[in-house]
């Protein structure tokens, strides 16, 4: 890797345009950079285009206009396989393949980059000690667990070949509140250990403060503002104000960890 | 003589008959299976194709099996044998709810799920062969189901064809208005019919994922 890609954004948007093949506009003049080792989060509420953003980056979606770079090279030229296995992704409801143990869905990736089977074997047991989940825990099936269980798994399967570059698609949307609460504490702690490159997308600001070293707020697919925790509850902008209304008195209090 | 005493009687043509009517309907439904598995995940593939496939299927399925063996006689190699051209009719009317289900049961894996793999770097090969096909296993082998009944039903017009089978003593007990030896074919057909059923929803069961 050349030392300029090292140096320069991980992720960088640069003039990205979305637009279905109808002809409507989910982002249009998207720019936004992605800093190594950050936790970028794309807040905003639904239909404004964070999902989109985020399946920008690993090549789910192609941009109409403009370019979307990963470590200095454009998505478009990257093969789709290779930029996928190097970014770990995240959904909500975790995306567990049904029918494989939690020991096969998290070794997915490297066993289709074919490591060596005791290898494999090592990293799980690695991995579920990290999500803190009990080995035993292995042999079961995705129904066999609790939300908070699978969205731990789906976390485990994201690290799992160590990717440096996290996607995380509201990981945590679909949990109740007090589950939801220990894993982002859990995330938190994680991510001060391995210090990736996320990029995660909620509608919930709280969320988006706790977790956040920096916030974009977007809306209908641009990016509004994007601040450090700090800066965004101070900030005048309307749509930002009108965001920490909506939140409110929960929000008091709780400016997260800045 | 009840049927039960004519089957007892004449059990080593019964036999034969239920073979050779075992046999049209094993040949034609793997040969569906052949070919219907295959379009039915093709037309997930390639948009637009699903409609003019599937339209097909089931235009060959409004066509009656006495014209279908007639429209078929004239095929060379086919129409030169009766059960060759049997195996051929049973088939096409087996192709549908194959297409159909393989079809039906693919797009009916959680969208989540596929994109959550496709995001992870798996190839198509590796989505459809580790995630895609064996999550639409049950829906698959229920089209099977489906088809092997169908024609174990269709395979008794094959005697109207010269093709063997059950339907031998259908058409002489209608020729001969002998009631008995319409159900010595009907029955142990009937008992076919089960089977297969029961077999291939046993196989359902047990490879449907999750």
């Amino acid at each position: 890797m050349s030392t300029s890609a090292q140096n320069g954004p991980v992720i960088e948007f640069r003039e990205v345009a979305y637009r279905f093949t109808g002809g409507q506009e989910l982002l249009n003049r998207l720019n936004l950079q992605v800093r190594r080792g950050e936790t970028l989060v794309l807040l905003g509420r639904s239909g404004s285009g964070k999902t989109t953003t985020l399946k920008l980056i690993n090549d789910l979606v192609s941009p109409t206009e403009g370019e979307v770079l990963v470590e200095g090279r454009a998505t478009t030229q990257w093969d789709p396989i290779r930029l996928r296995r190097g970014i770990g992704y995240v959904i909500q409801d975790s995306g567990l393949f049904p029918h494989f143990t939690v020991e096969r869905n998290i070794g997915l990736v490297p066993t289709i980059e074919q490591w060596p089977a005791d290898r494999i074997r090592k990293r799980v047991r690695e991995l579920l000690q990290l999500v803190g989940l009990e080995s035993n825990l292995a042999i079961r099936y995705p129904r066999e667990l609790s939300g908070g269980q699978r969205q731990r798994v789906g976390v485990a399967r994201g690290l799992a070949a160590d990717p440096p570059i996290l996607l995380m698609d509201e990981p945590f949307g679909a949990l109740d509140p007090i589950t939801r609460a220990e894993l982002q504490r859990e995330f938190l702690a994680l991510q001060q250990r391995l210090q990736k490159t996320v990029v995660f997308v909620t509608h919930d600001l709280r969320e988006a403060l706790l977790l956040g070293t920096r916030i974009a707020l977007m809306e209908a697919g641009r990016v509004v503002v994007a601040l450090p925790p700090a800066e965004f509850t101070q900030s005048s902008d309307p749509l930002v104000n009108q965001y920490l209304d909506a939140f409110g008195a929960a929000c008091n209090g709780n400016r997260g960890p800045a | 003589m009840n049927v039960f005493q004519f089957i007892l009687q004449n059990h080593g043509e019964v036999l034969e008959l239920t073979l050779e009517h075992l046999w049209m309907v094993a040949a034609s439904t793997l040969l569906a299976v052949l070919i219907g598995i295959p379009l039915g995940i093709l037309i997930t593939r390639k948009p637009g194709w699903d409609k003019p496939i599937l339209g097909s299927a089931n235009i060959i399925q409004t066509i009656p099996s006495l014209a279908l063996f007639g429209f078929l006689l004239p095929v060379p190699w086919i129409g030169a044998r009766s059960d060759r051209l049997a195996i051929l009719a049973l088939t096409l009317y087996a192709l549908l709810p194959l297409i159909r289900n393989t079809y039906a049961g693919i797009n009916a894996v959680d969208r989540s799920v596929v994109e959550a793999g496709r995001g992870m770097g798996m190839t198509d090969r590796q989505l459809l062969l580790q995630v895609e096909l064996p999550l639409a296993l049950g829906v698959i082998i229920a089209g099977v189901r489906v088809a092997a009944v169908i024609s174990v039903g269709l395979a008794t017009i094959a005697a109207a064809i010269g093709a063997g089978g059950l339907g031998e003593y259908i058409f002489r007990g209608l020729a001969m208005v002998n009631n008995q030896l319409i159900l010595a074919g009907a029955i142990p057909a009937a008992g076919l019919a089960l089977l297969a059923d029961v077999t291939l929803g046993w196989l359902e069961k047990r490879l449907s994922p999750v």
